[in-house]
């Protein structure tokens, strides 16, 4: 068992890193503005007074490594500090925390992706696993030629397509997907029906390829050919042969896939005009607001980072031969 | 040792397709065979043969991309081929078992050999759980594996190679088949170890009276397990007959020539002028020491083979003397004056007069370059030759390893394996060289071919006068090349000297084990080598076997 | 001889079948290509007329388009006539027109951007594989961790700090997908590299531009190509989403995303307008996935 630990832990370690990398290149991309930015978010007219006033209420006095150094702890323990966009429409009063524009809206992605998950995970799993048993037959044919196709679409087609069809030509689901904080579940369900939707057909084109390909490069090992020879059934070689090698490169393929679902969030929203944090990333890089876009970036950088971590992570735990070595 | 009259397997007028790139190839075209119970069949020929894909046929199997075009395979008075596959699946691993090549690959890595083991008898309902390993446990006595009572609770990579196999062999024994297929079970083995898994399938197969289908290239091999010999060649079947007579009279002209390839042998002739020089090298990969004081001289004009399985370090040695991995210690002389140790820094013309050829000719070509180009390059690189005189000196080259101008513009795709390895020899040949390491060249290649390129190197020898370092696993090849030999073991060099001094007793242990291992044209030769085995070890002198038990 | 231990059951069958064959008759390249386009699937050679059809359109944009692409030319959001085949836009520009001319723009963009993703990438992969030791470790790492933030966002925080233009566009993306690229070429690259014919060049003395120019590139070809095919439409479409979000490329210059999202109000009264800059999009990646889908198959060797 020490094997596996030990490897669990060389991963999370690298994950730590890499992580840290990250927020220092976030960080860093910062110190790239041209230096009377501060004028340009508040204007042309702003005195000396407020422009001192606001570098001095951004830190932008202190040298670069503290600023860093203040961040981070202060991202550590939920502070990602102001909001340009107040701070400049109030003139140096009182200014919104990054934390609470980011978090509901944090929440509310969750909820989108989370329901396009559980509905395409399993439902790509599926097809592709049917469509490497029965490959070449027509289904995998048809299967084949129509995600191809919906991996070549880009993702606002198939929303305002979904839209069009389902909410203005036949109204039968709704066409933005405002949500607030106290919107009941169901209704909340019935709005981010459509933006669910449009996730789910992107999601599951991209993971049934994968997880197809997957499947077939595994039934063509030679163990799998020696496990027909002793006779047994195409369903008992499935799940007791080729099943327990395919976890890990399944799990790569979810892992994959649902960082797709990362990116293809930021779209989606916007099309639905669902708040998220997809939608307020846009609306702040058009502001150049710039902590909330750090914040933004972050986010997204820390679950892709998970979701990398997770998949390797499931690869090691069902290797063998770290599981049981010489 | 032979059947008892009663017909198990009867295949009739079987013809096999396969279709690789929407084009269809004859496989196998229409070939008869009949199995008595209790009998062990050999089936030989070289690749291409179609063997593989007719063993499996024989169970009514055939690979994705094959397809059975006509003839019949009836096994106790049932078509196999005429059955559902419902029906098929109801025999395989009963009544017919098969035992592939690579028992590494053929195990599921995720789950333990006994599981794998217990699964047929359990699936096909031949036996309970315990029962099934009960016999598993009796099964592994019987072909001599470790700590039979505790090894199937092992994963397949905890497992030797040669052990491996032997598992696979149980495996394929457990619901106590009437016929087993072996696919040349031996041939990723040393032929150390080897012997030790030979041994066990001929017992075992013997004990439980199950008849076997025997694939195999090596002839040597089958003269020792099987009881009457099929010869295929191009899917067709050329001779069969019973063992001792085919080996004493072979009939057709093609068996008559397989069987005389081994016997190849060179005239030694010791040298004096040393080329090269190996002083007290030790050598490593990061921590791990693959070479300890290595000493080797290699003379003008000469032969040097060196011999070892897998694990010796002659590949190293080859790496260490072309500058590939600088040694820890030591040093390579060449006319006397030593060689600077890492690639990078030699010379252009030492670079061209050590040159080398390696084992798999399909990987030392590049895929994209025509032969015309290959060939120049070295020409030009190292002589300057360029334009007409180049073409002039290529067409010479290529008279020199017997190939004629049709060969210029091909890519390797469109040769064979023979014909690659030439043009690797041209390849050297090209550069001028004082030395050649020719690593495993043959080894790779059909008997026949292969006795092709040794006869072709002794020639240019002759005529060149250049010295080979020729690394080889292969007892046959060091006869028929060699002038003075080196045998290395786990990175030592434990023997050497010229030919006839290493190849009489009294040996060196190790040597003695890798001579004897080989096996020869004789059907009793293995039972002869374990009885001898046995009574020097009951006489109480050491007897040294193979490392993988 | 027999096959290498390990060795899958089809590439046995393939090698069998090799061998049993007679010796292949020598065709040229061209009469290959020739036959292997006749032998295409349906798919593909859709795809590869449907590419055709947008080099020429891209090409040739000013002689087939009926206006210019910023004329002001009629009212805004006309509906579909004969004298504007797609109605009008937001500002009165005709739709075919801008339509047309925003081919040049996008494609011409996405194409360049790939280009360089493919000579930065390709290269350090190469170099990469051929170097081994600290040069790869380091090369390694610092992909691994540029490609720990997805692609869209991190181009998202690059524009918002340096503002959108093409060349910042074309830059950004560039660099970014060019970590993909050094993965794939990094990868194609070592299968070749450990290969003995490699080792045969180094022996005879073969500097390094000559080994991953005339050694290693050649083999590595067929993946690579396939690999622009599909990092082409990657690019496209990240390029388009910019410009959808209104960071890309920027108007009045005419292009597809952001087409989408100026005329994007008719979709509220059932106008299938907004649809057809997306589906143009759609179109042309759907095209080029067909033909490299087909490319990979036969390249592969894979047996299905």
């Amino acid at each position: 068992m020490n094997a596996v630990f030990r490897t669990i832990l060389q991963r999370l370690g690298f994950g730590v890193l890499t992580l840290f990398v990250v927020s220092i290149i976030i960080f860093t991309t910062i110190e790239l503005l041209p230096g009377d930015f501060a004028k340009s978010i508040l204007g042309q007219s702003a005195t000396p007074e407020t422009v001192a006033a606001f570098q001095r209420q951004i830190g932008l006095d202190k040298p670069a490594p503290v600023r860093y150094f203040d961040w981070i702890v202060g991202v550590l323990q939920g502070d990602f500090g102001f909001s340009f966009a107040s701070a400049g429409a109030l003139g140096g009063g009182q200014a919104r925390t990054v934390l609470s524009l980011v978090a509901p809206r944090l929440a509310n992605t969750l909820f989108l992706a989370s329901m396009a998950a559980i509905i395409a995970v399993p439902l790509a799993l599926a097809l592709g696993m049917l469509a490497a048993l029965y490959r070449n037959s027509l289904f995998d044919r048809i299967v084949n030629l129509t995600t191809l196709t919906s991996i070549s679409v880009p993702e606002f087609f198939v929303a305002y397509i979904l839209m069009l069809f389902l909410a203005v030509k036949f109204p039968i689901f709704y066409s933005l997907a405002n949500v607030s904080l106290d919107t009941p579940f169901f209704e909340r369900l019935a709005r981010c029906a459509l933006p669910a939707m449009t996730l789910v057909l992107v999601i599951v084109a991209h993971m049934m390829r994968m997880t197809r390909a997957a499947i077939i490069n595994l039934l063509a090992s030679s163990y799998i050919e020696m496990s027909r020879l002793k006779g047994l059934s195409p369903w008992r070689i499935i799940y007791y042969h080729a099943l327990p090698n395919a976890w890990a490169p399944i799990a790569n393929v979810i892992a994959l896939n649902l960082a797709y679902l990362i990116v293809g969030v930021v779209v989606v929203e916007v099309v639905f005009v669902y708040p998220g944090i997809g939608q307020l990333m846009v609306d702040s890089v058009s502001s150049r607001d710039i902590p909330v876009v750090q914040a933004c970036a972050l986010i997204f950088a820390v679950a892709y980072v998970l979701l990398n971590l997770l998949a390797d992570v499931v690869s090691i735990v069902t290797n063998p031969r770290l599981l049981h070595p010489r | 040792m032979s059947g008892n009259g009663e017909a198990l397997l009867e295949v009739r007028g079987l013809y096999i397709e396969g279709e690789s790139d929407e084009v269809r190839t004859g496989i196998v075209k229409g070939i008869d065979l009949t199995l008595h119970r209790g009998e062990v069949l050999g089936l030989i020929g070289e690749s291409g043969a179609g063997k593989s894909t007719f063993g499996l046929a024989a169970m009514g199997f055939t690979r994705a991309g094959c397809c059975i075009t006509a003839g019949s395979v009836v096994f106790d008075g049932v078509d196999l081929l005429n059955i559902s596959d419902a029906e098929r699946r109801k025999i395989w691993g009963v009544r017919a078992a098969y035992v592939a090549q690579s028992a590494a690959a053929s195990f599921n890595p995720a789950h333990r050999l006994s599981e794998q083991h217990i699964e047929a008898p359990l699936v096909h309902n031949v036996m309970g759980a315990t029962e099934a390993k009960q016999k598993g446990i009796d099964l592994y006595r019987r072909l001599r594996l470790p700590d039979p009572e505790h090894i199937g609770a092992r994963y397949p990579h905890q497992v030797s190679g040669g052990q491996l196999q032997r598992a696979m062999t149980a495996m394929a024994m457990a619901c106590g088949p009437d016929f087993i297929v072996f696919d040349e079970p031996t041939t990723a083995l040393d032929v150390t170890t080897q012997i030790e898994v030979l041994a066990s399938i001929k017992n075992i197969v013997h004990e439980l009276n199950t008849a076997a289908i025997y694939i195999s290239h090596d002839l040597a091999v089958v003269a020792q397990m099987a009881d009457r010999v099929m010869v295929l060649r191009y899917g067709e079947l050329v001779e069969e007959g019973e063992t001792a007579e085919m080996l004493a009279n072979p009939q057709h002209p093609y068996t008559k020539s397989l069987w005389a390839v081994r016997s190849l042998q060179k005239e030694e002739a010791p040298g004096e002028d040393v080329l090269l020089e190996v002083r007290a090298v030790d050598a490593a990969y990061g921590d791990v020491k693959v070479l300890e004081d290595i000493s080797v001289k290699v003379p003008r004009g000469r032969t040097v083979a060196v011999v070892g399985e897998s694990g010796s370090g002659k590949s190293t040695l080859a790496r260490v003397i072309t500058g590939l991995l600088p040694p820890l210690s030591g040093a390579v002389l060449y006319e006397g004056k030593p060689l600077p140790p890492a690639l990078k820094t030699r010379p252009k013309d030492l670079l061209r007069r050590l040159q080398m050829i390696y084992q798999m000719p399909d990987t030392a070509l590049n895929p994209r370059r025509r032969v015309r180009d290959i060939l120049g390059r070295p020409l030009q690189f190292f002589h300057g030759l360029n334009g007409a005189e180049r073409k002039r000196r290529v067409k010479e080259l290529l008279e020199m390893i017997e190939l004629d101008e049709r060969f210029l513009d091909r890519l390797p795709s469109e040769l064979s394996g023979g014909q690659k390895q030439r043009i690797c020899i041209a390849r050297a040949l090209a550069a001028e060289p004082d030395l050649i390491i020719c690593d495993e060249v043959t080894s790779a290649l059909d008997q026949i071919v292969a006795e092709g390129i040794l006869k072709l190197l002794l020639r240019l020898q002759d005529e060149l006068s250049i010295s080979y370092l020729y690394i080889t696993h292969d007892i046959a090849t060091v006869r028929a090349i060699a002038d003075s030999i080196v045998v290395m073991y786990q990175g030592e060099i434990v023997q050497q000297g010229l030919k006839h001094e290493v190849l009489t007793p009294p040996h060196h242990l190790y040597t003695d084990l890798l001579l004897s291992s080989v096996p020869e044209m004789d059907t009793h030769w293995l039972d002869d080598l374990l009885a001898e085995r046995a009574a020097r070890k009951a006489r109480g002198e050491t007897v040294l076997e193979s490392a993988d038990q | 001889m027999t096959n290498a231990p390990g060795t899958n059951p089809d590439q046995a069958n393939a090698a069998a079948i090799a061998e049993a064959a007679p010796p292949l008759q020598q065709r040229s390249r061209w009469q290959t290509a020739a036959r292997e386009l006749r032998r295409a699937p349906l798919s593909a050679q859709f795809g590869m007329i449907i590419v055709l059809f947008y080099i020429i359109l891209a090409v040739f944009a000013p002689l087939i388009a009926p206006y210019s692409e910023n004329e002001l030319v009629g009212v805004q959001y006309a509906p579909w006539s004969d004298e504007f085949v797609f109605g009008t836009d937001q500002l009165g520009r005709d739709m075919l027109s801008r339509l047309i001319f925003g081919a040049r723009n996008t494609i011409g963009i996405a194409f360049v951007t790939t280009l360089l993703a493919f000579l930065i990438g390709g290269s350090l992969g190469l170099l990469a594989s051929i170097l081994g030791g600290w040069a790869d470790q380091i090369l390694g790492r610092a992909v691994d961790v540029l490609m720990a933030i997805p692609l869209l966002i991190f181009a998202l925080v690059l524009l918002s700090i340096v503002g959108p233009s093409w060349i910042n566009l074309a830059l950004i993306i560039a660099v970014l997908d060019s970590t993909r690229v050094f993965r794939l070429s990094r990868a194609v690259a070592m299968n070749v590299v450990v290969m003995d014919f490699v080792e045969a060049a180094r022996l005879q003395g073969e500097g390094l531009s000559w080994i991953m120019a005339r050694e290693i590139l050649p083999n590595i070809l067929p993946p690579l190509v396939a690999e622009f095919g599909l990092r082409f439409c990657f690019v496209f479409l990240t390029v388009s989403a910019l410009s959808f979000l209104g960071l890309g490329i920027q108007p009045p210059a005419a292009d597809w995303g952001s087409m989408v999202r100026e005329n994007a109000t008719l979709i509220n009264y059932g106008d299938i307008t907004p649809l057809l800059p997306a589906a143009a999009i759609a179109l042309l990646t759907v095209a080029v996935n067909f033909v490299v889908d087909w490319f990979l198959h036969k390249t592969s060797g894979l047996k299905e």
